[in-house]
């Protein structure tokens, strides 16, 4: 009997018991009437090869193992980072369930979200009901300042009309007259959670700024000194954010964060469940219209709110996750540039101190090769900081890039000895990153959690960066952004390349003498 | 709401039903109506809880359930892992699911097995508009180049595919035709049918009866029938839960022909009509097609619950009592065997847990079945409900498993959960991830029980142990003793609701 009370094993140990192991092999040999082992290391090799690599690459319907989700996953983002505002989704319910479930798995935190609860009888005579009674149910239950609406693919099949159906519940009671109910259509198949973003940050400015849905009067600009900032779909929204207001005040720049994500998501354990905390005021949303400029984060995520912003008059810059040395020092100068400001020394000691860093240590990452894949920002930021350590970026791979996403890769691979033989895959997924890491033989894979099952299938280690992070924990609360964001992804890759280098030299009297204490 | 803690059944009684009252005063009269039939404590004798279950959710109000794909795909049809599950529609659906439930399994994933990967057609709007039957065929064509190996695909339907009318039947039969008679089965599980997960598993027991079953008829054996041949119905090998059953059911001397589905493949799907006996774990999502093949092929189903060695041993005699002796005394001998460990993990963690409560809200059996597990440790569950239950599940409930005065709550909404475990203040909350950080905010020890915390087995013997040492770590984790800062004027200042 493999359980004992005093020495309790749980699934890592228990199946590996004699018993258990037997048991498995039983199954497996009596019941499940597999191919021959011999049949399947054929296949397991030939999967490994240039000819199932091109094979892969011929895909034109199949989709396996992408690294991207959904437009209303953004929107959901969106929402939750404006002051006490419950996102809600219009369409089936289940989709809501699984928002939430995904942004728990990765923030370990709630994340409050409704549905209007759709079903049959909703597709076939449209989900108005739905939309009345359930405004007026969250209204009631979790007394919200905003609701912000978006959209399943339900809703958008049926073609649901969000603006008429909310104004119909206004006019049937189900939240007050002047209830801020701002929207966005959102459909899943349309680009993925980053455009769920862009147009749910463009809903909630366009309802603040240009009249609330035909409600008020459009907003005069009248240009004032502030400063917005955008910081998009960003599993790192806790740490960047706080970062980033941490050098805005250094740099004495008044700003708006337009989406402040970073209370609701990092909420503390003292006994009250804070369903909204912090947030950006709503007051503060209507006022940004005045900025004299807007910067965001990532160009990518916010393809339609930078211009409608512009269209309003401000100056827009558009960076692409910005990580390292060279690309805060453009988002600090943009900063300097827009806000009429001096870069304090405290924060040129900052930078300074990330060159320190990367000095000491750019020798163990010097002319390594690496893959990366993510959102196609943040592959950017990605790719210029390996680049800026020494590092060789060969493939960089965005499921949710587009064609514009790989020229302005290229151009960046151009930019540098360091991205010479680099390509940029736009639309291709992981299973294509599986043939490419046995082809292309990089030294490290950089991606979100998923990247798992790609190290151990081809053996190449993973550095965790990217969303979601559902197997490590905490990551979420450490900036990529400003100079200490770059050195916590400094430290993130150099700790994977030491724990693989001692993996590797750790078998005694055969490997033992490159097992150094002094790295 | 201030209620001194009630020490009587009649005083629990009276301060849930005040409880209950107060939680309905939130919501606009027509929800506050259709809520209350979903809430009520439980009185002994009663056939069942007293609550509506099965029915729509209300818009609006945060409900905890997913969908019929949930149902589908996550649950019964996902787990199958030597098939190719298709996520059919946009990306999503398959992303938020993709090995999200801890199905273990053991096979070379992307070669002979399938199981933690998201397969899926990723809709656009050209699809949507044009229709996406071509997309499928020509997807199942680029997985039979790719993966070999597959022994049958799955089309597992999202909300677009029943709106935009689509033939995924038709393409399903001319791919199967074309490849030979490959098993390729198409699943109506759109998200917005059914009212939860459960019309999902219904859909999707279905499917296996029409295009498994149907199908599989007259199909050679790989095996020889014994006269003990049982299958496993209704358990996901969620953390190993099917391993930790198996190897019990083949102590007693049984010999275990399919794992539905956990870790489950599709020969055994095939095989189980040869079954002399179906057990059924999760009566919820597989009743169905075990009263089919009772109905069909003549095979017996006896339900049993694996939680807590009490009802193992109940179960054990019970599915005994369908075999001869050998396997009677086979029953007694696994019992006397394992009952050493029992009692060592009893002895060790009762008096750290006697007397604890616990509040429940889960799917599937759970929020019954892990009651009596909880019993054995000295713990008393005082709420609970299901997320997608139907009226047989409470009546099964009321009849075997809640005690007098247990708050009941069908398909809770975020607002009544928080308020109940304001009020109650139980040792511990049981349920899934979407609650997990809400109680624990509020200073309140969790587990997730879908899951099991990315910890389990919890079937089995060797499962009630580590059950038994997760409740405890969740419990006395010295951490509880620290939410409150000891500046702060009011040390009662625990478990607030968000307001």
């Amino acid at each position: 009997m493999p359980q004992d009370a005093e020495h309790i094993k749980d699934h890592f140990e228990l199946f590996r018991g004699e018993e258990y192991k037997d048991m498995i092999a039983n199954k497996r040999a009596n019941f499940e009437n597999r191919h021959p082992e011999a049949e399947v290391e054929r296949v397991r090799e030939w999967a490994k090869t240039e000819e199932y690599k091109d094979l892969n690459f011929s895909r034109e319907a199949l989709v396996v193992n992408p690294a991207k989700a959904c437009q209303p996953l953004g929107a959901v983002f969106v929402a939750v980072g404006f002051e006490g505002t419950i996102p809600f989704v219009h369409g089936s319910q289940g989709c809501v369930a699984y928002y939430r479930s995904h942004f728990s798995r990765h923030f370990k935190e709630p994340t409050s979200c409704v549905s209007s609860s759709m079903t049959e009888d909703a597709a076939v005579f449209g989900g108005l009901n739905n939309m009345i009674d359930g405004l007026a149910n969250t209204y009631s239950m979790y007394k919200p300042k905003m609701i912000a609406v978006s959209t399943t693919c339900m809703a958008e099949v049926i073609g649901d009309d969000l603006n008429a159906f909310i104004k119909t519940a206004r006019e049937k009671g189900s939240i007050p007259e002047d209830f801020d109910v701002p929207f966005a259509h959102t459909p899943a198949f349309v680009g993925s959670h980053i455009t769920g973003y862009d147009n749910a940050m463009k809903g909630v400015l366009e309802y603040f700024w240009d009249g609330k849905a035909g409600t008020i009067e459009k907003t005069v600009r009248v240009p004032n000194a502030k400063i917005n900032f955008l910081g998009g779909f960003d599993g790192y929204t806790v740490g960047n954010t706080r970062e980033v207001k941490r050098i805005f005040d250094m740099m004495k720049v008044e700003y708006t964060i337009l989406g402040d994500n970073s209370d609701v998501w990092d909420t503390p354990t003292d006994g009250e469940f804070r369903m909204y905390d912090g947030g950006t005021t709503l007051e503060e949303a209507g006022q940004a219209v005045h900025a004299r400029a807007t910067i965001s984060m990532q160009e990518f995520c916010t393809e339609k709110t930078l211009p409608f912003i512009a269209a309003h008059g401000q100056e827009t810059v558009a960076l692409n996750h910005p990580i390292g040395v060279e690309a805060t020092d453009r988002f600090v100068m943009e900063v300097a540039r827009l806000a009429g400001v001096e870069i304090p020394d405290d924060l040129a000691k900052e930078r300074g101190r990330l060159v320190d860093a990367i000095a000491d240590s750019n020798a163990h990452i010097h002319g390594k090769k690496f893959a990366i894949y993510g959102d196609p920002d943040l592959c950017y930021g990605l790719a210029q900081f390996v680049m800026e350590l020494g590092g060789e970026p060969v493939v960089v791979l965005s499921t949710n890039g587009n064609k514009a996403w790989a020229a302005k890769m290229q151009d960046l691979f151009d930019s540098s000895p360091f991205g010479a033989g680099c390509k940029a895959y736009p639309g291709k997924d992981l299973w294509h990153m599986r043939s490419l890491l046995f082809t292309e033989k990089p030294d490290f894979l950089i991606g979100n959690t998923y990247g798992k099952y790609l190290e151990r299938d081809t053996g190449v280690p993973l550095i965790r960066v990217g969303f979601p992070i559902f197997d490590r924990h905490h990551k979420h609360r450490y900036p990529v952004w400003g100079y200490q964001g770059g050195l916590n992804v400094l430290v993130t890759i150099l700790d994977r390349i030491f724990e693989h280098m001692d993996a590797n030299t750790n078998v005694p009297s055969q490997t033992d003498y490159s097992y150094d204490i002094i790295r | 709401m201030s209620v001194s803690t009630p020490t009587t059944i009649q005083e629990v009684k009276d301060r849930n039903r005040a409880l209950i009252q107060e939680v309905l005063t939130v919501y606009p009269e027509k929800t506050a109506k259709r809520r209350a039939k979903h809430l009520n404590v439980h009185e002994e004798g009663k056939s069942d809880c007293g609550v509506k279950s099965n029915i729509k959710s209300i818009p609006g109000v945060m409900t905890i359930r997913g969908c019929a794909y949930a149902g589908s795909k996550g649950v019964v049809w996902g787990p199958i892992k030597d098939m190719i599950h298709i996520s059919h529609g946009p990306v999503g659906c398959g992303q938020y699911s993709w090995a999200a439930r801890r199905n273990y399994y053991v096979g070379t994933t992307g070669i002979d097995t399938f199981g933690t990967m998201q397969f899926t057609s990723d809709f656009q709007e050209k699809d949507i508009v044009f229709g996406g039957d071509k997309k499928l065929a020509k997807l199942i064509d680029e997985i039979e180049v790719l993966f070999p190996l597959n022994k049958g695909i799955s089309v597992q339907s999202e909300c677009p595919i029943g709106l935009i009318g689509d033939d995924i039947e038709a393409v399903s039969k001319n791919k199967s035709k074309e490849y030979g008679g490959k098993t390729i089965v198409p699943v109506r599980c759109e998200g917005f049918r059914g009212v939860s997960q459960s019309l999902g598993h219904h859909i999707a027991n279905d499917a296996i009866r029409d295009w498994v079953f149907d199908k599989s008829e007259g199909k050679e054996l790989a095996f020889e029938p014994g006269p003990y041949d049982v299958a496993i119905i209704g358990d996901y090998n969620i953390g190993g839960d099917a391993w930790s059953s198996r190897i019990l059911l083949e102590e007693m001397g049984l010999r275990v022909i399919a794992q539905w589905s956990g870790d489950g493949t599709i020969a055994e799907l095939e095989a189980t009509p040869k079954a002399k006996l179906n057990v059924l774990h999760c009566y919820r999502s597989m009743n169905y097609i075990s009263r089919h093949m009772e109905e069909k092929y003549g095979i017996p189903w006896v339900e049993y619950n694996f939680f807590g060695p009490t009802k193992i041993e109940e179960s054990l005699r019970k599915i005994a009592s369908y075999f001869d002796e050998k396997i009677q005394a086979g029953a007694e001998a696994v019992i006397a065997k394992y009952r050493a460990l029992t009692d060592a993990v009893i002895a060790k963690y009762k008096p750290r847990l006697q007397g604890k409560t616990v509040m429940l809200y889960v799917g599937g059996l759970r929020p019954r079945h892990v009651i009596g597990a909880y019993e054995d440790l000295g713990m008393n569950v005082v709420g609970t409900g299901y997320e997608f239950g139907h009226n047989d599940d409470y009546q099964r409930t009321a009849q075997h498993y809640v005690k007098d005065g247990t708050l009941i709550y069908d398909d809770v909404t975020g607002y009544e959960f928080e308020k109940f475990v304001e009020t109650v203040k139980p040792d511990l909350v049981g349920s899934g991830i979407k609650e997990k950080y809400v109680f624990q905010k509020m200073g309140v020890p969790f587990r997730q029980m879908h899951s099991w915390d990315y910890s389990g087995p919890y079937h089995g013997y060797d499962g009630f142990a580590i059950f038994a040492r997760d409740m405890d770590m969740a419990i006395n984790s010295p951490v509880w003793k620290l939410p409150h800062a000891p500046w702060k004027a009011d040390p009662e200042y625990v478990a607030i609701a968000a307001e």
